[in-house]
């Protein structure tokens, strides 16, 4: 059996383990999924390390046995694989799950419930990135959904917690059924019976379809998978979600999860939908700007740090889109790696609010203040990931958004582009205010009693900070597996392009040049031509 | 003459008489345990079924071609064996709120089952009449039982009137099907269609059996019975319409729309969406207000129509297949549902959602059985009821290259499915982190009733995660009506 079978698996089954303790033993129920998710990250990494970048195509393939139906016309298997573009995104979701089973001591009450329904949250999320099959693509995403629901209400925080639950889960499930829908036209269109992935792609590949059905098929897929990932302006589920989600939750959630509308744009949309990903596209580039822009104003009009981080986890979603709008290997690359870089940053983000939240009881930004000197260890691994998200060198943020942004230079006029480099001006703007106001300045007098973070409670943001800095120090660890399957997926939906004239200023000149050395540097030998 | 082909039904007819007999000479203690023989007495009719009817050439047909056992009358049978079991232990743990014969309540049921059995095998419009006449009488009685509850009482009276109508409309039906054809068996039917096509008074008749039929399933345009008589009919008996009354009539309509009137059927396909949109729309967005668990389930029961007619309206057999998938875990569903009520309900004198409140402290079985069972009803991965609505949906969308107006329907399919998640949800939400103002201790929960709605449970999650055997099934099952349908193109 393949390694990434027990990835998937192994939560699953320590789920269905906890169902079966009954509730009073509850050091087990904190132990299981401490050791579960603890299992599952190291293997995750052993994957990442095994991975082979030279290979072309799936490595690891595997299938769960038992799931799914193979019946006349109808083949469903729970059949995984990966590929240099969900090898990154499994090990960050598996160290992210771990990091999240470690903030959980902040349940004090049906722990076995919270952790039976955190499992299925990690099991879901790690088979949805690890799905090879259409249908199970979809099943593993839809299975994280009433988890998600039952964690925010039972265990969420603040009066608005069981309308947070409500509109993030009735969003969230429109997306899925919008998206259900383009996936299923897409079997029916493909005819090959089957719902394997791979082998529609490769059918696709061959008999492409008509233009006329693609353009059909493809708007399902951008507001399906948009609303899963937060695409303005589908985007307003996420914010009062997070907020009045237990750490936990928000941390799988925006972390990991929201990634699987871009994975998907990215693994189904544009290798299958080539002619009608081009102009598509260019709405998906318009509307990012509403991600970046809007959003971004709205973060920095919030009070309160985790509404904060909830409106720039959404703004950040804009430069992963932009990343896949440019349609470049360079581009589509630094979208997935933005979306590695994210998930840490915004797990780091949601686990820090969620530390300090258990003593502060207010997240509101005008009553804290002074906070690093007060607890320093929480206070510096704040700065680090608030400084991470406005994408200062050294964390991995920053190398996916200077790549998405040079695959965007060449693809879109440079007004888009200005845009968006202003979107990192206000990403700045209110992550540096965030730090002024809560951990600079006078130290207020009710908050002299709190307590920093104890060494066992330390190990989550270690683990996602030292992910943090690994990957932005030495990036081409990612870009090197990234970047050979994204030139494959990307190849069919660009090559239209390719003939057209470069758009001005792309073709030759400083910036050209400047993208070339650029690419030179971070992307393997024979890639960053195009 | 071939009677061993209606064994079946006899066995149930027999042990509904047998426990009439035995009522008369069985100790009081005794009486009120009946439910439990006839269980275990349904389960060997159960078991019977599959080993006297398997392999290929167990069925036939018996009474000059009336009576037909194929594979789609025994996939309809055994899942109404398997309903009517766990019926008749819901009723054993509801008895102590029944006033008059315990047996014969049980004994109207399996009577009412055996219609349902009878209407299964209808290859003749008599036939078809008979049987739902049948399970129809039986309910009148069944829904109205509780006669010292005036809500029982009311809900007998309006399923009463209602249902004379539908039959009214059913026989009237019938007789002008009977005037211009002369037949009444389907395959006469067939072939008199087939030599004169576009016959206004045959259309007439049939749409009028269709209403009749519609009653059955509770769809647009005979649906306004549901909500009362859910809510007022004892539980058992609303869950033994939920699901009995439904499948007879989806596997009469079956029949009827593809084997008496393929070409019709499909001339009428826009006519079938449009009642499935309907049933969907009006079903869900009349859920939302409702405060009363089983009212909203009765209107969840009409959307739920809805999306069988989704598979009805596709007219292929992967729309017939998906049907039969959606009923297989609609069953097993809706009766994990009504468990709970059953015991949950048994202090309080209406089904108030609110009452639900602080559930999951009191009995986190009763919890889990009754989320599980409201999710799988949404349709979300990874219960049963997704992989039904994931087989209606694709069977919708391969139909829509022949009309678009199937992709209409798949959207309001989509947009009822979001609506119902809402009121859904707001059960969930009362199990698990409502308040409760009150919370008297629950009835005990007897220990067959316990093991079927694990068995319920344990068949929902199978369902959504394995579904291939079932889908296989399914699949044998529906072959008796292609070949009519591709005759007829």
């Amino acid at each position: 059996m393949s390694l990434l079978v027990f990835i998937v698996v192994l939560p699953l089954l320590t789920a269905l383990v906890q169902l079966a303790v009954p509730g009073q033993y509850r050091v087990l129920h904190r132990a299981l999924p401490l050791m579960a998710t603890f299992v599952t990250a190291g293997l995750s990494v052993l994957l990442f390390l095994r991975f082979d970048p030279e290979l072309e195509g799936y490595q690891h393939l595997g299938v769960i046995p038992g799931l799914g139906a193979d019946v006349a016309g109808l083949q469903i298997r729970a059949r995984l694989g990966v590929d240099g573009v969900n090898v990154g995104l499994i090990l960050m979701g598996a160290l992210v799950a771990f990091a999240a089973a470690c903030t959980t001591w902040e349940i004090r009450e049906r722990e076995k419930e919270f952790h039976v329904l955190l499992l299925l949250m990690t099991g879901g999320i790690l088979g949805a990135f690890a799905s090879l099959d259409l249908f199970f693509f979809y099943f593993f995403h839809e299975l994280a959904l009433i988890p998600t629901f039952i964690l925010i209400g039972v265990w969420g925080r603040g009066p608005e917690r069981s309308y947070a639950a409500f509109k993030m889960t009735l969003y969230l499930s429109l997306g899925a059924l919008v998206l259900l829908a383009g996936l299923i036209v897409l079997y029916v269109q493909a005819g090959a019976q089957t719902f394997d992935l791979e082998t529609i792609t490769l059918r696709l590949r061959q008999e492409p379809l008509s233009p006329a059905a693609q353009h059909g098929i493809f708007p399902l897929l951008l507001v399906g998978f948009g609303v899963l990932a937060s695409l303005w302006p589908f985007h307003t589920w996420a914010a009062p979600g997070y907020a009045a989600a237990p750490s936990a939750a928000a941390m799988l959630h925006a972390g990991v999860l929201k990634k699987f509308g871009l994975y998907g744009l990215i693994r189904i949309a544009l290798p299958m939908l080539p002619d009608a990903a081009d102009p598509w596209l260019k709405v998906l580039a318009a509307l990012c700007l509403g991600n970046l822009l809007w959003c971004g104003w709205v973060a920095m009009r919030q009070r309160d740090l985790n509404l904060l981080l909830g409106n720039s986890s959404v703004a950040h979603m804009g430069f992963v889109f932009l990343g896949i709008a440019s349609l470049s290997v360079i581009g589509v690359t630094g979208a997935v790696v933005v979306m590695v870089a994210h998930g840490f940053v915004a797990a780091l983000g949601f686990g820090l609010t969620g530390h300090l939240y258990q003593q502060t009881r207010t997240l509101d930004m005008r009553q804290l203040g002074g906070l690093a000197k007060q607890v320093p260890f929480l206070g510096t691994a704040l700065v680090m990931a608030l400084l991470a998200g406005c994408g200062l060198p050294g964390f991995a943020n920053f190398v996916g958004e200077v790549m998405v942004l040079f695959g965007a230079l060449e693809s879109y006029l440079s007004w888009t582009v200005l845009a968006c480099w202003a979107g990192l001006v206000i990403g700045g703007v209110y992550m540096i205010r965030a730090i002024r106001n809560t951990l600079h300045g006078p130290l207020p007098e009710r908050w002299q009693a709190l307590v920093d973070a104890s060494a066992w409670r330390r190990v989550p943001f270690v683990v996602l900070l030292s992910a943090l800095l690994f990957f932005g120090v030495w990036p081409r660890s990612l870009t090197d597996r990234i970047a050979p399957a994204v030139a494959e997926m990307v190849a069919p939906a660009s090559d239209p392009r390719a003939g057209e004239a470069m758009l001005p200023g792309a073709g030759d000149g400083p910036v050209a040049e400047a993208r070339e050395r650029f690419a030179a540097h971070w992307l393997p030998a024979g890639l960053h031509t195009r | 003459m071939n009677y061993p082909l209606i064994s079946l039904e006899m066995a149930v007819v027999a042990l509904g008489l047998g426990l009439l007999l035995l009522e008369l000479w069985a100790p009081a203690a005794v009486r009120a345990r009946l439910g439990y023989a006839a269980a275990v007495g349904l389960g060997f009719v159960l078991l019977f079924s599959v080993v006297h009817f398997s392999g290929p050439d167990a069925g036939g047909v018996a009474f000059g071609g009336m009576f037909v056992q194929d594979g789609l009358a025994l996939y309809f049978k055994r899942l109404l064996l398997i309903a009517a079991i766990v019926v008749q232990l819901m009723s054993v743990d509801y008895a102590s709120r029944l006033r008059g014969g315990v047996a014969e309540y049980h004994a109207l049921q399996l009577f009412a089952l055996a219609g349902m059995m009878c209407a299964a095998s209808a290859n003749d419009f008599s036939v078809l009449f008979v049987s739902v006449e049948l399970i129809t009488v039986t309910f009148y009685v069944l829904v109205g039982f509780q006669r010292n509850r005036l809500a029982s009482l009311e809900a007998g009276i309006k399923y009463l009137i209602l249902g004379a109508l539908a039959s009214a409309f059913l026989v009237f039906g019938i007789a002008l099907v009977f005037g211009t054809t002369g037949h009444l068996d389907f395959a006469g039917v067939l072939a008199e269609t087939r030599a004169r096509p576009g016959e206004p008074l045959l259309q007439a008749g049939l749409l009028l059996v269709l209403l009749g039929l519609a009653f059955k399933l509770a769809a647009v345009p005979m649906q306004i019975w549901a909500p009362d008589v859910y809510q007022g009919a004892p539980t058992p008996t609303t869950a033994f319409l939920a699901i009995g009354s439904k499948a007879a009539g989806v596997v009469l309509l079956l029949r009827v729309l593809f084997v008496a009137v393929p070409e019709l059927a499909q001339a009428w396909h826009r006519l079938l969406i449009g009642l499935a949109m309907a049933s969907i729309l009006y079903g869900n967005l009349c859920a939302i207000p409702q405060r009363n668990l089983k009212r909203l389930l009765g209107y969840s029961s009409i959307a739920h129509a809805g999306y069988l007619l989704v598979g009805v309206a596709a007219m292929s057999s992967s729309g017939q297949a998906a049907v039969l998938f959606y009923l297989g875990a609609y069953l097993f569903t809706v009766l994990a549902a009504f468990g709970v009520i059953t015991v949950v309900f048994q202090q309080f004198e209406t089904e108030d959602i609110a009452a639900l409140a602080g559930l999951h402290r009191r009995s986190p079985l009763l919890a889990w059985a009754l989320a599980l069972a409201m999710v799988s009803l949404a349709g979300i991965p990874p219960l049963a009821g997704f992989f039904g609505k994931f087989l209606l949906f694709r069977a919708a969308i391969e139909a829509g290259s022949s009309d678009p107006a199937y992709y209409w329907l798949v959207g309001v399919a989509i947009f009822g499915v979001v609506v119902s998640l809402y009121y859904y949800l707001g059960v969930v939400r009362a199990i698990f982190w409502s308040e409760p103002e009150s919370a008297p201790p629950l009835a005990a929960i007897s220990r067959p009733l316990r093991w079927a709605l694990g068995l319920c449970m344990a068949a929902m999650v199978l369902l959504g995660v394995a579904p291939g055997w079932l889908l296989a099934a399914c699949q044998r099952a529906v072959v008796p009506l292609q070949a009519y349908l591709g005759a007829g193109g």
